[in-house]
């Protein structure tokens, strides 16, 4: 009979910090207000009564997002009416900074489309500021396709998430 | 703890060495080829463990799992067993479990030692030449039964196919609840089967891609929780957090490198697109590898540190392109039709799995690092994210169905075969497989 090959081990250790998962205080990621409207590409002004220079004025009458063909960053003539819009507005009201946040639809990779949105922030950010909006009151920010707004799992879902939303600061969201 | 670590390889490796020699003349016969995608599994016999209590049973139970799961093995009801073990030091009645065609028995006994520890001992016997294959025994705090299992489950697949196991590791992932458009996210660590639940984060930002260091201790990964989303060090043990360089603009897509010395990751760069930089975790320094006009980011070492394989659409669309972990001599590598993403080079460096987009379709695949022999392992409405078992011969990644409402985890062999769901609680995406602790 062989002897039994002798393995000493670590105690196997393996302690962790349970202080981390403290009681989950989720925290409310509140949807972007054109999409919880109803309002299609544009937001094209729907004679809503809005007072004039408030964030509501500015996504109902404006248009707060912009949208993208699939895989591309290029701001579409739809979305250069929309952005003309939007410069205007915020020419106007220049008490207001902004965040540009860019989005992907689900049809890409996780870390491609977090570098995929971020270039259609960019891609906004700049168009914003060749209609004269000052570039230091804009902050872009990519959620990649974390942070959907329609959640089918067909092209009329992907066409709504894959967008640029110009967010008032302050105003929430 | 590092010096005990070493000691207690060293006396591994002694006993490893006696009891290769214990199984020369079985392992000729009693061996399975994993390369070719194994069609009838080994009929095994794992008898439980003689103990005063459950424990024995329990960790048998760990061990039948995952011979199972591995699809290398076909564990055999213990209803069909004939011989009873009383005593494990000698040899079993080899007939009784050949003629119920149990080509490996697997017996054992786990007794408790005056401190408090578990003993585990176990010897792996090949029934057809009647001898020993292995023999050996380990001692752990009694809460850590189910590593016990996991090791034991390593030493018999090890000693069975000669390819080290995967068993005894573990898996961060991002746990995922709520709604789809108002998802929690949450960094999660789990055994290899699911087991040891625990939650890292508190769902309070998004978190993204963790990925292990090589020593097991930290994991590396993206979260929102400064308002810019950049990358961060958690110590698993201590929960430390750390931001990772100091950067202006987002950085994503860390990994470490093989020596667990550096991060290599993307930044954003002012005008959209994004580059890979390197940091060196000791000096603090960092280094730019790319600069293209295009987007560079998910990063992966090759395992000897010389080679970095990322995606990158700087011609035209997203494809994997090699470069040397300098950044020189970037040449593309995947050229069939599509896009090819989330390269991650094999722990034995002979190949590199990837997410490819075709026909409306996701594929996890594989690919020598040269690009050629692409085989794709699995096809799917919506799944990415591939990550190696650290013996390079299973993949796991994660899958959204179509009309489901969140992901779930999958294995994968290499041989494209046995593809098992992996048990979470919530919704799971994002995992990264661990190295074996040795």
């Amino acid at each position: 009979m062989r002897r039994i090959a002798a393995i000493t081990r670590s105690p196997l250790i393996v302690a962790f910090v349970a202080g981390l998962a403290l009681a989950g205080c989720a925290s409310k990621q509140t949807p972007n207000n054109a999409a919880d409207l109803g309002l299609g590409a544009g937001g094209a002004g729907s004679g809503i009564a809005a007072t004039p220079g408030s964030s509501q004025d500015f996504t109902v009458n404006v248009g707060d997002r912009i949208f993208f063909d699939t895989d591309s960053t290029v701001i579409r003539a739809d979305a250069q009416q929309t952005l003309a819009r939007q410069a205007q507005w915020l020419n106007q009201y220049g008490n207001y900074g902004i965040t540009v946040e860019g989005h992907a639809d689900e049809r890409g990779t996780r870390e491609y489309n977090l570098a995929l949105s971020a270039r259609r922030a960019a891609a906004t950010r700049d168009y914003l500021a060749s209609q004269g909006v000052a570039a230091n009151r804009i902050r872009t920010i990519s959620y990649g396709k974390e942070r959907p707004v329609a959640v089918c799992d067909n092209i009329s879902c992907w066409s709504q998430n894959r967008r640029a939303v110009t967010v008032l600061d302050g105003a929430g969201s | 703890m590092m010096t005990y670590l070493k000691t207690c390889m060293a006396i591994c490796a002694l006993a490893l060495a006696g009891a290769l020699a214990a199984s020369l003349p079985a392992r000729a016969q009693l061996q399975i080829d994993v390369t070719q995608g194994v069609v009838e599994p080994m009929p095994i016999a794992v008898t439980d463990f003689l103990s005063s209590d459950n424990v024995g049973a329990e960790i048998t139970g760990v061990i039948e799992a995952n011979l199972r799961r591995s699809g290398l093995f076909a564990p055999i009801s213990k209803s069909a067993f004939i011989e009873r073990i009383s005593n494990p030091d000698v040899a079993p009645r080899f007939n009784d479990w050949t003629v119920i065609n149990a080509q490996a028995l697997v017996t054992g006994r786990v007794t408790q030692e005056a401190d408090g520890r578990l003993r585990a001992e176990y010897r792996l016997w090949d029934t057809f030449s009647g001898q020993q294959v292995v023999g050996e025994q380990y001692f752990a705090n009694r809460q850590n039964w189910r590593r016990i299992a996991h090791i034991i489950s390593d030493s018999i697949y090890q000693n069975l196919t000669g390819e080290s196991g995967y068993f005894d590791t573990r898996i961060v992932y991002v746990d995922e609840s709520g709604p789809k458009n108002q998802r929690v996210k949450r960094l999660a660590i789990m055994d290899q089967d699911g087991a040891n639940q625990r939650t890292l984060t508190d769902g309070s930002s998004i978190v993204l891609t963790p990925r292990f260091s090589p020593t097991r201790q930290e994991i590396t990964y993206m979260s929102y929780e400064g308002g810019t989303p950049q990358v961060y060090l958690l110590q698993i043990e201590t929960g430390q957090r750390e931001l990772v360089g100091n950067f202006p603009g987002m950085t994503f897509a860390p990994r470490f490198s093989p020596d667990g010395q550096r991060i290599v990751m993307s930044l954003l760069r002012e005008d959209g697109n994004s580059n890979i930089y390197m940091m060196d975790l000791r000096s603090r320094t960092t280094t730019r590898l790319t600069n293209s006009n295009a987007i560079d980011t998910s990063p992966t070492y090759s395992p000897d540190g010389t080679k970095i394989a990322f995606t990158s659409d700087r011609g035209g669309r997203p494809h994997i392109y090699v470069m040397g972990a300098d950044g020189s001599n970037p040449t593309r590598i995947s050229f069939g039709d599509g896009t090819y993403s989330t390269p991650v080079w094999s722990p034995r460096g002979d190949l590199i799995a990837f997410t490819k987009q075709s026909a409306g379709q996701f594929q996890i695949g594989v690919m020598r690092t040269d690009g050629s022999g692409e085989r794709i392992l699995s096809t799917g409405h919506l799944q990415e994210g591939p990550t190696w078992a650290p013996n390079g011969r299973v993949i796991m990644f994660f899958r959204e169905a179509s009309g489901s409402n969140g992901p779930t985890l999958h294995s994968i062999d290499l041989t494209g075969r046995n593809e098992q769901r992996i048990s979470t609680p919530n919704f799971g995406s994002d995992p990264a497989w661990s190295p074996l602790l040795q």
